[in-house]
C-alpha cells in the first residue's frame, strides 16, 4: 500500500543541521494526517550535497528538498503528499532562471549528472540500517556467488583483471595484494582487515560509506576473507564517526543474524566474523603498519616494511589491508564482471574515485567519478564552481600528504599517475579548493602544522625534519625570510621523503615541495618584497586609513578592540601600525570603504 | 539462512518495495487531488491505485502519483494514464472497485477500459 518514499539524508553533515528531528517530525506529521500507510520515511546514507542539508527526496516523483528545516514539515505533508503539490521553495533549483514549476528530481541535477555511482552507488538510496534494502539491491549476491561458483584463486583473478587498486592513497593494485596474501590456505592463520581510520583533513568519503552502505564493506571483507583464506577480520574506524560505527555494528549483527557471518556460510564450509577496533585519533594509524600495531593492542607507531603485511601483518600472519572506499567496489566487480569495471576510468586507473569537496566551492560535498575526469569538470560542472565570483586558484589532492594543483593544469585528467606526475597524489580523495585569497605559503604551513603534530616520533627525519620546515616557514611568513632559505626547504624535504619510515613522513613535505614548484613566485614575494600576495599573513600586512575616503564618522575608532586608532570627530583617522593587531574588524566596520589592507 | 534461494526470497520480497526509488517507471498514474479531488473521494482511489498495483506486483512497472486540479471538477475523482509513446487517457468519477478494474484490464491487460474514460462519459 505503500504509495511513496521518502528518503531523509541521515549522513554527518545533514544529522549535524537537524535531520534526525526532521525525521522523527516527518513521522509524527504523517501518523496525524493518517498516512503512515501510504508514506513510508526512510533514513539514509549521505546523498552527497552536504552544503544544501539536511535533504530530502521524495519518491516516486524523485522531488529533491533542500535545506529543509523543521517547521517545514506540516507544509511538506499537507501540500505534498495529501495533495500532491510539491512545496516549490524548498525545491532544489540549480539556478534562478530555471522553470520554477520544474520539480527538480536529483538525477536531473548537474551535480549527479556527470557522476558515476558505484562505491556509493546505495548512499542515499537504501536505509543502511536496514539489510532487507542492501540484499534489495543486489546484497550478499556476490558473496552467494563466490562461495558458491568461484574457487578462491578466480575471485583473485577477477580483482586482478579489474584492475582495482587501493583507493586510500597509495593506489597499489588490490588483486595483487590479495595474490600476495593467498598462499598456503587452510594451514596458515590469516585476517582481512579494512582500514576506516579516514584522517585526512577534509575527507569524509570512508565515513559516508560506512554510514550509507556498511553491509558493501561486510560483504567485500568476507569475499576477501575467501580469496586469501582468512576467517576473521577486524575493521579499524576512527572513534569520531560514531554515526558510522554505530550503523557497522548494526550492520554487523544484522549479518550474523542472517547467517551471513559466522560459520558455515551458505552451507560452504567458510566460516568468516568481523569485529570492530576504535582508532583514538592518531593521524599515524591510517598508515597501515601502525594501524596494525594499534589493534595490536600497542601504541600505533609504525614498523619497517618489508615484510610487507601480506606476508606478516597483523599479529604476526599475513593479513590483507584495504581501505572501506576499495571494499565497496568489490562485491559490484564480482557481480558485474571485470570488464564493466575496466570499461571505466583511464588506462591505468580503473573504475571510479570518490572525492570529497571542500574548501572554497559551491556544492561542498561528497562526488564519485569516473578515473580521467578533469579537474575542470569535477569543480566547475559538479561543484557549481567558485562562489563569490572568485577566481579558481589551486586545489589540494590528497590533503597534507598530498600536494596542490594550479589552475594552469585544471584540464588535467584526474588518475592516480597523472596526479603523481604533477606532484600531488591522489590521497585518499580529499579535494580542497582554494581561491585567489589563499596564501599559498600560509597552506603550505598549514599542512605542515598538521604532520608536526601528528608525526608520532618513531624515526628521526619525520620528527625533527618536519618541525625545522615548519620553523623555516614560520620565519618566511613572518618576514624573516631569505632566498636562501627556499633552497633549505627543498633540500630538507627530499632528505624527510627520502628517509623517512613510513607514509606519513615520506609524503610529509609534499605539500611544501608543490607550492613551491608552483608558487615559488608567492614565496618570493613573502621574502624579497615582504607582502603577502593573497593578504593573508598578518606580519607582512598594514591596515591604512585613506585620508580623502575618511569621514571622520569614528566607527572604526570605537571598533577597534586596541585602540589603535585615533582622530577627532568629522576629519581624517589614523592606525598606529605599532598598535594594530590587524583584526580586520576596522574594514568590517568602515562604511566609505576608507580602510584598506596592503 | 544457509542457502542462495533464501537469499533470493528476501531479494524478491524487497525489491518491490525499493522500486520506488528508481524513480518514475514506464507507466505513470497521476490521481488529481486538489481540494475538489480530495472532496469528492479522490483518497480512496489513489489508496486504492497503490494497493491494486501492489497487488497486481506492477511496481516496477507502474508509479502512482498525485498532482493538483486536472481542471474537470464536475468529473472528479480522476486519473490520467501516462504511457510512452501512447496517448494520456483520463478516466473520470473513479471510486474503488472501477480502479481494480483498471487495474487489472489496463495496466495489467493493456486494454483500456472505455466506458470510465471521459469520452465515454462526455458521450
Amino acid at each position: 500500500m505503500v504509495r511513496s518514499h521518502v528518503l531523509i539524508c541521515g549522513g554527518t553533515g545533514c544529522t549535524s543541521s537537524g535531520s534526525v528531528k526532521i525525521l522523527d517530525a516527518m513521522n509524527a506529521e504523517i501518523a496525524a494526517k493518517g498516512l503512515q500507510d501510504e508514506i513510508k520515511v526512510v533514513g539514509t546514507g549521505c546523498f552527497g550535497l552536504c552544503a544544501l542539508g539536511p535533504i530530502m527526496i521524495v519518491y516516486p516523483e524523485g522531488t529533491f528538498y533542500s535545506c529543509v528545516k523543521v517547521e517545514d514539515v506540516p507544509e511538506i505533508v499537507e501540500e505534498h503528499f495529501l495533495k500532491g503539490r510539491p512545496v516549490e521553495r524548498l525545491v532544489y533549483h540549480e539556478s534562478k532562471e530555471q522553470d520554477l514549476h520544474h520539480a527538480t528530481s536529483l538525477s536531473e541535477t548537474a551535480f549527479y549528472k556527470k557522476q558515476k555511482r558505484v562505491a556509493l552507488r546505495n548512499c542515499g538510496v537504501i536505509n543502511p540500517e536496514n539489510i532487507d534494502e542492501y540484499i534489495a539491491m543486489d546484497g550478499y549476491q556476490a558473496l552467494g556467488k563466490v562461495l558458491t561458483e568461484m574457487t578462491p584463486d578466480d575471485v583473485i583473478q577477477t580483482i586482478l583483471d579489474s584492475g582495482l587498486r587501493g583507493r586510500g592513497g597509495g593506489g597499489f593494485p588490490t588483486g595483487l595484494k590479495w595474490k600476495f596474501a593467498s598462499g598456503n590456505r587452510g594451514n596458515v592463520k590469516k585476517f582481512v582487515a579494512c582500514n576506516a581510520d579516514e584522517g585526512d583533513p577534509g575527507a569524509f568519503m570512508d565515513r559516508s560509506i560506512l554510514e550509507g552502505d556498511p553491509h558493501a564493506v561486510i560483504e567485500a571483507m568476507a569475499i576477501a576473507g575467501y580469496a586469501i583464506g582468512a576467517d576473521e577480520g577486524y575493521v579499524y574506524v576512527r572513534a569520531e564517526y560514531p554515526i558510522a560505527i554505530h550503523r557497522l555494528e548494526v550492520a554487523l549483527k544484522q549479518a550474523r543474524e542472517y547467517g551471513l557471518l559466522g560459520k558455515d556460510i551458505f552451507g560452504s564450509g567458510f566460516d568468516f566474523d568481523i569485529q570492530v577496533r576504535f582508532g583514538a585519533g592518531a593521524f599515524v594509524c591510517g598508515e597501515e603498519t601502525a594501524l596494525m600495531t594499534s589493534i595490536e593492542g600497542n601504541r600505533g607507531e609504525p614498523r619497517p616494511r618489508p615484510p610487507f603485511p601480506a606476508v606478516k601483518g597483523l599479529f604476526g600472519q599475513p593479513t590483507v589491508l584495504n581501505n572501506v572506499e576499495t571494499y565497496a567496489n568489490i562485491p559490484q566487480i564480482i557481480l558485474k564482471g571485470p570488464a564493466w569495471f575496466t570499461a571505466m576510468g583511464t588506462e591505468k586507473s580503473k573504475g571510479t574515485k570518490v572525492f570529497a569537496l571542500g574548501g572554497k566551492i559551491t556544492n561542498t560535498g561528497l562526488v564519485e567519478v569516473p578515473m580521467g575526469t578533469t579537474l575542470r569538470e569535477v569543480i566547475e560542472e559538479i561543484g557549481g564552481g567558485i562562489p563569490n565570483g572568485k577566481k579558481f586558484k589551486a586545489a589540494q589532492t590528497g590533503g597534507p600528504s598530498g600536494g596542490c594543483i594550479p589552475a594552469s593544469l585544471i584540464d588535467t585528467p584526474i588518475d592516480y599517475d597523472n596526479l603523481i606526475a604533477i606532484g600531488s597524489m591522489m590521497g585518499s580523495g580529499g579535494l580542497i579548493v582554494m581561491d585567489e585569497d589563499t596564501c599559498m605559503v600560509d597552506l603550505a604551513r598549514f599542512f605542515l602544522d598538521f604532520t608536526v603534530d601528528e608525526s608520532c616520533g618513531k624515526c628521526t627525519p619525520c620528527r625533527v625534519g618536519t618541525r625545522r620546515l615548519l620553523e623555516i616557514l614560520d620565519k618566511i611568513i613572518a618576514g624573516n625570510g631569505e632566498l636562501e632559505d627556499l633552497d633549505k626547504l627543498e633540500e630538507l624535504s627530499n632528505y624527510i621523503k627520502s628517509a623517512s619510515l613510513c607514509g606519513l613522513g615520506q609524503t610529509a613535505p609534499n605539500p611544501v615541495l608543490s607550492t613551491l614548484r608552483y608558487f615559488r613566485d608567492e614565496y618570493v614575494a613573502h621574502i624579497v618584497d615582504k607582502k603577502c600576495p593573497a593578504g593573508v599573513c598578518k606580519s607582512l600586512l598594514q591596515y591604512k586609513i585613506i585620508e580623502d575616503k575618511c569621514k571622520g564618522c569614528t566607527a572604526c575608532a570605537r571598533k577597534c578592540p586596541v585602540n589603535a586608532i585615533s582622530g577627532s570627530v568629522k576629519n581624517p583617522h589614523t592606525i598606529d601600525t605599532s598598535k594594530c593587531i590587524k583584526c580586520g574588524a576596522c574594514v568590517a566596520t568602515c562604511k566609505f570603504g576608507a580602510i584598506i589592507k596592503e | 539462512m544457509k542457502t542462495l534461494a533464501e537469499l533470493a526470497a528476501i531479494k524478491a520480497r524487497m525489491q518491490n518495495n525499493v522500486a520506488l526509488r528508481d524513480g518514475e517507471a514506464g507507466i505513470r498514474v497521476v490521481v488529481g487531488m486538489a481540494t475538489c479531488g480530495i472532496a469528492a473521494g479522490a483518497r480512496p482511489v489513489l489508496t486504492a491505485f497503490s494497493a491494486e498495483v501492489e497487488k497486481a506486483g506492477l511496481n516496477q512497472k507502474v508509479t502512482v502519483t498525485q498532482t493538483g486540479c486536472i481542471g474537470i471538477c464536475q468529473y472528479e475523482p480522476v486519473a490520467e494514464i501516462y504511457e510512452e509513446g501512447k496517448e494520456k487517457v483520463t478516466y473520470v468519477k473513479l471510486d474503488a472497485d472501477k480502479v481494480a478494474e483498471i487495474v487489472e484490464k489496463h495496466l495489467k491487460g493493456g486494454n483500456i477500459v472505455e466506458e470510465y474514460t471521459i469520452g465515454a462519459i462526455q458521450k
